[in-house]
């Protein structure tokens, strides 16, 4: 165990930036902290690396209780959001400066930013000083320098948060391909969903101070503990049904009513993808007007338009739509393939619930 | 041929012709006259006027005392931002407006009082004359006017900056083990250094020309405690205008060097940045 939270509170006056978490990161683990602006994030990382003290509960490093070291003794590299290069120091002395504060010998000390420079494709830009170097050269210098002194943890505050978005590609895979050969224990905060699910082993999902989940990016994707997780990670089309004479509806869509009352109401939630659509009318139970087919890439969106009105926002490939033969305007049947019965926030969420293919749904059927 | 550079903003011929016109009125043409004044004496005169022992000396005290002063304003003044900027304490809104003070009182005023407060019997004077500190009537009371008028300059020059040094970089360094003393004097003072030049230049510029307050504090003792520009008003008063040109021509000479090199020494100590 590399790191480890226990029940760690933080609070800012009457603000509880940071709710009772508690989890742990393996050695060698790349970890995503994820979740909305003002989730806490940042608290946590900053608490990791000393530059904060936890109100109450305890900090791990390495099975050692850190919260009376201070942030110089811990051996943390920290990068932030913004850099916070030196701009007294030309690229090569803002990586040696840790190694220079740990008495290193000089010539030590140049192999290692030497070494450090190849590493991260910088050779040739150390004399220059931070205002001579782009975005993303400023970025590398940093992680740099936060590695220079072989720390034993390595946090990244939204490291790609201030770059365009081909070098924010780049910076990922990048981050993914040193993250493989350097296997040092690595937090990095997003409050984009993609970019932690495709950087890291494992997510923890935070919203205002709470850990809402903690899992791979599959099982976060797959099996979300609560509504915030399963809406926050991709996207999911939420419906309020109202339940009358043992059905849950919506316009003309209908769903069981799950032990639900009449007179109660139901929230369920599908990917766009669940959507499954056929230019046969008679293929599916509900019919729909093709309205609008988005381009998205591999990816179309198409948007339907129920007879009563009602838009269902789907999506499916690029084959799907010319094998079906769709194009704007054309009627068509479609059906939801895969639901899921959202609970109220911090209660668990039941299994998703599935339609079985081509076989109409008849009302009141247990599924 | 300069490369032309592309520039965000047009207009560059405009206000170039604006700033050549608007320096010649200002400081260019007046500059010219002084210089042409001189001509009417030959290059002999000119140098015994002034050089005279008792314009050295005050030369040396003008050039002397404004330079102590500016010293200590650039020392005490960067503790003071410093204090202003990074810490909350009651009053601390009073003592912001206070640094302001030197710029709105009249200079004579200030001279007044500060000839007051440090004369023999005077408030601090009854204190500190006892312990051999004589500030009223010598060289020690023109370097106290002068560090009182020029204060403004450098804690005004430096806050800004102060309040715009990112905390991160700070943070940055203590995770990379550095201490908050090596972290002030390795990061924090060499990214000062060059604003904090800049008040210690305009501190310097302003004592130098100061007239106002000096006069009541120092006495104006020839020899001892006489400033230089005091000299050139006494050259004027005996209708001597040959001589007041000279000592003129001196110091504007002086003073031209010595922003020149300030000058130079800001652009070197901001090498770091664009
Ligand atoms: N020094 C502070 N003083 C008072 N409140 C703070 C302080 N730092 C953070 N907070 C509050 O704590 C909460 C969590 O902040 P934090 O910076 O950890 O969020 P975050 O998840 O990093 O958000 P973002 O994605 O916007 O960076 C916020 O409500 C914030 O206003
Ligand atoms: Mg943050």
């Amino acid at each position: 165990m590399s790191i480890e939270l226990k029940n760690v509170t933080k609070k800012f006056g009457e603000v509880t930036a940071v709710n009772d978490v508690s989890f742990s990161v393996n050695e060698g683990e790349l970890m995503a902290l994820l979740g909305p602006s003002g989730g806490g994030k940042t608290t946590v990382l900053r608490m990791i690396a000393g530059l904060e003290m936890p109100t109450t509960g305890d900090v791990f490093i390495r099975g050692q209780r850190v919260n009376d070291l201070s942030v110089q003794e811990r051996n943390i590299g920290f990068v932030f959001q913004n850099y916070a290069l030196f701009k007294n120091m030309n690229a090569f002395k803002n990586i040696a400066f840790g190694l220079k504060i740990k008495k290193w010998k000089r010539p030590d000390v140049e192999a290692r930013v030497m070494e450090l420079l190849k590493l991260f494709d910088l050779e040739g830009l150390e004399k220059r000083y931070p205002h001579q170097l782009s975005g993303g050269q400023r970025q590398r210098v940093a992680i740099a320098r936060a590695l220079a002194p072989k720390p034993g943890v390595l946090l990244l505050d939204e490291p790609f948060g201030a770059v365009d978005a081909k070098i924010r590609q780049e910076l990922r895979e990048w981050l993914v391909t040193l993250h493989h050969e350097l296997n040092v224990t690595t937090i990095f905060v997003t409050h984009d969903q993609e970019e932690a699910m495709e950087v890291s082993n494992r997510t923890v999902i935070f919203s205002r101070g709470n850990l809402e989940q903690i899992g791979t990016p599959r099982e976060v994707y797959e099996q979300p503990a609560n509504e915030f997780v399963a809406r926050f990670i991709g996207v999911m089309i939420v419906l309020e049904l109202h339940v009358s004479k043992g059905v849950a509806r919506l316009n003309e869509l209908e769903f069981p009513s799950h032990g639900l009352p009449d007179g109660e109401r139901l929230r369920i939630g599908f990917r766009p993808y669940s959507v499954q659509i056929s230019s046969d009318v008679k293929a599916y139970r509900y019919r729909a007007i093709l309205r609008h087919t988005y381009f998205l890439g591999v990816m179309l969106r198409v948007e339907l338009e129920l007879p009563s009105g009602l838009l269902i926002r789907a999506r499916m490939t690029k084959e799907e739509y010319a094998f079906q033969g769709l194009a704007d305007g054309k009627d068509v049947s479609f059906q939801i393939r895969q639901y899921r019965v959202l609970a109220r926030e911090g209660e668990k969420l039941a299994p998703e619930v599935a339609v079985t293919h081509d076989v109409p749904l008849t009302l009141g059927e247990g599924i | 041929m300069a490369e032309k550079k592309f520039n965000a903003l047009p207009g560059f011929g405009l206000t170039m012709g604006f700033t050549i016109f608007y320096l010649s009125a200002i400081a260019l043409i007046p500059i010219a006259g002084l210089f042409l004044k001189t001509l009417e004496i030959s290059l002999t005169d000119f140098w015994r006027l002034a050089t005279t022992d008792r314009a050295l000396a005050a030369y040396e005290l003008t050039f002397g005392a404004s330079l102590v002063a500016a010293l200590a304003n650039a020392l005490f003044g960067t503790v003071l931002a410093w204090v202003l900027v990074r810490y909350e304490f009651p009053g601390k809104r009073f003592i912001d407006a206070l640094v302001d003070f030197p710029f709105a009182l009249p200079t004579a005023v200030a001279g007044l009082t500060l000839a007051n407060l440090f004369a023999d019997n005077g408030w601090l004077g009854q204190w500190l004359v006892p312990l051999g500190i004589k500030g009223a009537f010598t060289p020690l009371g023109v370097i106290i006017a002068l560090t009182f008028v020029g204060m403004p300059f450098a804690v005004r020059t430096l806050q800004p900056v102060l309040e715009n040094l990112e905390r991160e970089v700070e943070e940055a360094a203590a995770t990379l083990g550095a201490s908050r003393v090596r972290t002030f004097f390795s990061i924090i003072a060499p990214t000062l250094l060059p604003t904090i030049i800049t008040g210690f230049a305009l501190a310097f510029a302003r004592a130098v020309g100061e007239y106002g307050s000096i006069v009541f504090i120092s006495g104006n003792q020839p020899f001892k405690t006489e400033i230089a520009p005091y000299l050139i008003v006494m050259r004027l008063d005996e209708y001597d205008y040959t001589g007041a040109v000279a000592l003129a021509v001196v110091l504007m000479v002086i003073s031209f060097a010595m922003l020149y090199v300030i000058n130079w020494l800001e652009t070197w100590s901001s090498r770091f940045q664009n």
